[in-house]
């Protein structure tokens, strides 16, 4: 499948330097919540870019049609019922998971990649541009939430999807798992250490 | 009398939207630049918060909820809307934002014009929704509670961001590796200010 420079671009963008949650500071009140185990980050990341590809898709088809005055409320709608589908699967087929993300599913309306890809890409562009647009996004929030679950889980709880990672010998000689990383402060100070890193090799993307 | 002012403290201090919750995290970082622009946004997510939480609450136990519907006839008793709680408390929170962006428009255009793009976008602060899905999931005993679980979350949240304002107009003097500043020390402080509130947890009335 070939892809075009411009949509290569609109594809590759968000993932690192034009990243939803470490650069546009969109969808961070979730990529916090859920990352303190891996699996929830992980179920969420998938979630969010469903709805974020599928949303931008339906609002790029319906842009013509919807008056400029309510199309708040229309987005909110659109977005509303597929969120309501994807917690209805959550619950059908990872409940466990669904029980640890609790309202944070239902949260997803108001994750604020959604409006801010919404109106800042799918109202002035094609479907397929969209489409590409929405799943670049939702990677680009799926890898930040991976990180900072996979630190979180490794340094909290030793674990790692549920299986042990750390060795025990290194608790014989004294090692203690940090239960600090998975209270809340810490995910703020990991993701600022993740801007830190980032930053550091992009310096044009220093503030002044 | 006693339960009302532990809901409130409770949902000030111990469950605080922004430091327990990360909710309305993203209006929270763009909006926290200077006190007064804070305080004008915390005081219309409190004041939406304090509309919503009720009518969403009557709306969750008198239409949506299993058997909520029987006060129609004995006829609806097995009926379940809980799948369309969602729509209908966005739908709910996003006309009341509306209003008050047609107040604050009308009344104080200053205001509005330094909120920007923010006012419109309380509807999608999850601090809001996430309190009326919180309160679907606490199941609180009566409308009063829920009024007063409303104010309290809302006025978490205004302190939280104008303390966070307050600090960010002192930062801009001081001294900040480069890749850390704007966004990056934003984020720490919040963490820090995030484990100072972390003593309040286990605070009881």
């Amino acid at each position: 499948m070939g892809l075009s420079n411009k949509n290569k671009e609109i594809l590759i963008g968000p993932l690192s330097k034009n990243n939803p949650v470490i650069i546009q500071m969109l969808g961070i009140c979730s990529a916090l919540a859920v990352t303190s185990k891996l699996e929830p980050s992980i179920v969420m990341a998938v979630s969010v870019t469903a709805v974020v590809a599928f949303a931008n898709v339906i609002i790029s088809l319906l842009r013509n049609t919807i008056p400029a005055r309510i199309r708040i409320i229309v987005q909110l709608v659109v977005v509303a019922a597929l969120v309501t589908i994807v917690s209805e699967v959550l619950k059908a087929f990872a409940f466990d998971v669904n029980k640890q993300l609790s309202v944070f599913v239902g949260l997803i309306i108001t994750n604020c990649i959604l409006m801010g890809r919404l109106e800042a890409f799918a109202l002035g562009n094609g479907p397929w541009e969209s489409f590409l647009d929405g799943l670049g996004n939702g990677l680009g929030y799926g890898i930040i939430l991976v990180v900072i679950g996979f630190f979180r889980e490794l340094l909290g709880s030793g674990i790692l999807l549920g299986f042990q990672v750390i060795p025990d010998v290194f608790y014989q000689w004294g090692y203690v798992n940090n239960g600090l990383m998975i209270l809340p402060p810490m995910a703020l100070i990991v993701v600022a250490v993740i801007i830190w890193v980032h930053r550091s090799g992009n310096k044009n993307l220093q503030e002044n | 009398m006693e339960e009302l002012l532990s809901t409130f403290v409770r949902a000030v201090f111990v469950d605080n939207m922004l430091f327990a919750y990360y909710l309305g995290m993203c209006s929270f970082l763009a909006v926290s630049k200077n006190v007064k622009t804070a305080l004008g946004l915390g005081i219309a997510v409190t004041f939406i918060l304090v509309c919503t939480l009720p009518i969403n609450y009557m709306l969750e136990n008198y239409v949506l909820k299993e058997g909520a519907l029987s006060w129609l006839g004995t006829g609806y008793q097995e009926v379940n809307l809980s799948f369309l709680s969602l729509l209908i408390f966005i739908a709910v929170i996003a006309s009341f934002t509306q209003l008050v962006e047609m107040v604050i428009e009308r009344f104080a255009p200053a205001l509005y014009a330094s909120l920007g793009i923010f006012l419109p976008l309380i509807a999608v602060n999850c601090a809001i929704l996430g309190a009326s899905l919180f309160m679907q999931q606490k199941a609180f005993d009566n409308a009063g509670v829920v009024t007063v679980y409303g104010l309290g979350s809302g006025i978490g949240w205004l302190l939280a961001i104008v303390g966070m304002a307050a600090i960010r107009e002192k930062l801009t003097y001081s001294n900040i590796p480069k890749p850390l500043k704007g966004l990056g020390i934003t984020f720490i402080i919040t963490g820090l200010m995030g484990m100072g509130f972390m003593c309040f947890s286990g605070l009881k009335i």
